[in-house]
């Protein structure tokens, strides 16, 4: 199993959010978890990806047969878990080239893999960048600084194209964007698809599964997964909301 | 703040100096304490004439008379004037070597150690040194080649010797004596430093730099500088500094003055890294140090970049008076505190000509228990008409035990003054850190990285030979356990 949580229960500050997750991914898939505000979606995200606000209270994370809990956030994206941030925070004076590029090297250096040098990375950056329709202009600003809501998150698939990752999951990556936007980014997601990563993708509408299509659905309401299905779930709740699965 | 920042932090904080050694080397140094006899000694090792000498004795009597300014936002015991040593040279300087094979080995590896070889052929391309050890100049390179532009770079004591109508015009000319109790002690008994000339319409062909270095214990480093752009002349001038680790306080009263006449442009850049002291607060520089440039002349610019990263207290405002017509000062500053450090820095803008700007970018950074203060003063005088400054001070804290403040003081006689100020404070931010570890970066990489780019709009005023040092610089004062 490529990604398998088990029982997972986790509280921040006094508030138990998600109670009992359960969830498997394999490799190559696309999965899709929707719920409705609250409901725990951004927490697993962040759960996932390290961060450490909350409190494991119980169950188990493995990814690539490794225990989750015992990589830090660094060592996790190193092993290829990326998240696409739903508010990517601005680092200002802190442009994208050298960012990024130290960020890829750390990860050829945790696989034993050779550095890029820096004219090589300048050129692979370029044609993603074009490839996502980014502005060459945006590349010399400093890290999400001054930028649209729709500008951060093509520059979020911007940096997972770069990384290359094994599992992106992107948090509310449709929230905010128009359909022009949206179609670009989900472009990027398309053409980024393999047989050897998956995607977990975070939404609260149905809109973005009409461009990626996911293999299952999962709906999570207060903390735990309540249906898991095929793409006719999405379907369902946005027929009838999440009215029904409360 | 959670905990992992909470440990890198503390990492931080048991900061390593990479420069904290000491050559053994024999030095000649005369009894410890402050009077005329010392000051007669140094006038004499110098071979000054005699109206040197005399200079420096009225120094000190104004210095006699005064007290320490103590406005500033440090915290210091009371400073034994007499349990100092006022000169301290490697035996066998009486006279100045000649190049390098008259050099005590000895110093040259202290130089090749800090990475700054005295050979011209393996100094940066571009760049002219002079490198001041505890009392006296060791070396200036690339002396020959700027005398063919009619440049002059070496020591002040030896400017002193050949130029004495320059110095006699210009020194002191910008910091009286009586200016202050540190300027009139630096007068007083000033050892060495650099003295720069740039003729009419020249402008230098390479940086020009002077590295100060402490090495003696007990021993204040009183170094005095004088940089002239004659009319239509431009200038880069770099000074560096460090000293070895030890656990008693040493004084450092620089000062520098500098001077630019009509259509002239002096650049001065300092990346300051004198010991801080340990952990606990024990030991490091006390850096009084006065810097202050005279635009003279119409259209004339002087601009100031410092990167302050060292010392136990830092108490240095470098300053411009803006007396020609259209001149314009300028005032860029990464301060950086750690441990129990201090540093109370700014910087002095006064207009008096007309249409004269300046801008102030003040950029400080608190760790562990220290304390940074911005402390500026912008003033218009009666007769600067359209006169503009703009103040933009930013302070990032990191952690929760240290102090960041802004003192700035504005003062206008004239109407037509516009004056922007910009302020901020913030901490670092545990989002942005979260964000740059979730592209893989480690923790130190990614503090590394957002205090780089807080400080960037500074750092790139720096010549771009010492950018890279500098970024690295600002790397290693966070830094603790890599490096």
């Amino acid at each position: 199993m490529f990604l398998e949580i088990k029982d997972l229960s986790v509280k921040i500050e006094n508030k138990n959010i998600l109670k009992g997750l359960n969830l498997n991914i394999n490799k190559g898939e696309v999965h899709a978890i929707m719920g409705p505000n609250g409901s725990g979606k951004s927490t697993l995200a962040n759960v996932l990806a390290g961060k450490e606000d909350y409190e494991i209270l119980n169950g188990k994370i493995n990814f690539k047969d490794n225990d989750l809990f015992d990589l830090n956030i660094e060592e996790r994206a190193q092993e290829g878990l990326f998240l696409a941030f739903q508010y990517p925070v601005e680092i200002p004076g802190v442009n994208i080239t050298p960012f990024l590029h130290s960020a890829i090297n750390s990860k050829r250096k945790r696989m034993n893999e050779e550095e890029i040098d820096n004219l090589s990375f300048a050129k692979l950056l370029k044609s993603k960048a074009s490839d996502l329709g980014i502005n060459i202009d945006m590349l010399k600003r400093s890290v999400n600084t001054g930028f649209s809501g729709g500008e951060k998150k093509r520059y979020e698939i911007l940096q997972m194209s770069i990384l290359n990752p094994e599992l992106a999951i992107l948090d509310e990556t449709d929230s905010g964007l128009d359909i022009d936007a949206l179609k670009i980014v989900t472009d990027g997601v398309n053409k980024l698809k393999t047989k050897n990563n998956s995607f977990l993708i975070i939404t609260h509408y149905q809109k973005l599964l009409d461009y990626i299509k996911p293999d299952y659905v999962h709906v999570m309401v207060n903390g735990s997964v309540v249906k898991s299905g095929g793409s006719e779930i999405a379907a369902e709740i946005e027929k009838d909301g999440f009215q029904k699965f409360l | 703040m959670n905990s992992e920042t909470l440990n890198t932090l503390d990492s931080y904080s048991k900061n390593k100096y990479k420069y904290g050694f000491v050559t053994e080397i024999d030095e000649e140094k005369p009894k410890k304490g402050l009077n005329e006899d010392i000051i007669k000694f140094i006038s004499s090792k110098k071979n000054e004439p005699d109206w040197m000498l005399e200079w420096r004795l009225k120094a000190f009597s104004k210095w006699k008379k005064m007290k320490e300014p103590k406005w500033a936002n440090l915290n210091f015991p009371e400073i034994d004037y007499q349990d100092i040593y006022y000169y301290s040279a490697p035996k066998g300087f009486d006279k100045k070597p000649k190049d390098l094979s008259e050099v005590d080995p000895k110093l040259i590896e202290t130089y090749n150690k800090l990475g700054i070889p005295l050979e011209e052929q393996k100094v940066l391309a571009g760049v002219a040194v002079d490198v001041v050890f505890d009392s006296v100049s060791v070396a200036t390179t690339y002396k020959g080649e700027l005398e063919k532009l009619g440049i002059i770079f070496c020591s002040i004591g030896e400017a002193i010797q050949k130029h004495p109508d320059l110095i006699k015009k210009y020194l002191g000319s910008v910091i009286p004596a009586g200016d202050h109790s540190f300027s009139a002690l630096n007068s007083a008994v000033f050892t060495d430093g650099s003295f720069v000339y740039i003729p009419e319409g020249i402008k230098c062909p390479m940086e020009l730099s002077t590295y100060f270095r402490i090495n003696a214990e007990n021993t204040g480093q009183f170094e005095r500088t004088l940089i002239i752009a004659d009319k239509g002349s431009y200038v880069s001038y770099l000074e560096g500094c460090t000293a070895p680790k030890r656990d008693d306080n040493q004084l450092h009263a620089a000062n520098v003055e500098l001077i630019a006449l009509e259509d002239a442009e002096i650049k001065y850049s300092t990346v300051q890294n004198w010991y801080p002291g340990d952990e606990d607060g024990k030991g490091g520089i006390y850096n009084f140090v006065t810097k202050r440039g005279l635009c003279a002349g119409k259209n004339s610019k002087i601009s100031w970049t410092q990167v302050e990263t060292g010392s136990a207290i830092t108490w240095k405002y470098p300053s411009c008076i803006l007396k020609g017509d259209n001149s314009i000062g300028e005032f860029y500053s990464v301060a950086i505190t750690n441990n129990f450090q201090q540093a109370d820095t700014g910087t002095k803008m006064t207009h008096i000509g007309k249409n004269t700007k300046s801008k102030i970018i003040s950029k400080g950074i608190s760790l562990g228990k220290s304390q940074n203060t911005y402390r500026g003063e912008v003033s218009f005088l009666r007769k600067a008409e359209k006169a503009r400054n703009y103040t933009q001070c930013d302070s990032l804290l990191v952690g929760n035990q240290c102090g960041a403040h802004t003192v700035p003081y504005i003062d206008s006689k004239n109407n037509t003054a516009v004056i922007e100020h910009e302020a901020s404070t913030s901490k670092i931010n545990e989002d942005q850190l979260y964000y740059c570890r979730q592209r893989g970066l480690s923790h130190e990489e990614a503090v590394s990285l957002i205090v780089n780019g807080f400080c960037k709009q500074v750092l790139q005023e720096l010549p771009m030979e010492f950018a890279v040092e500098a970024q690295k610089l600002v790397s290693i004062s966070l830094e603790g356990s890599v490096g």
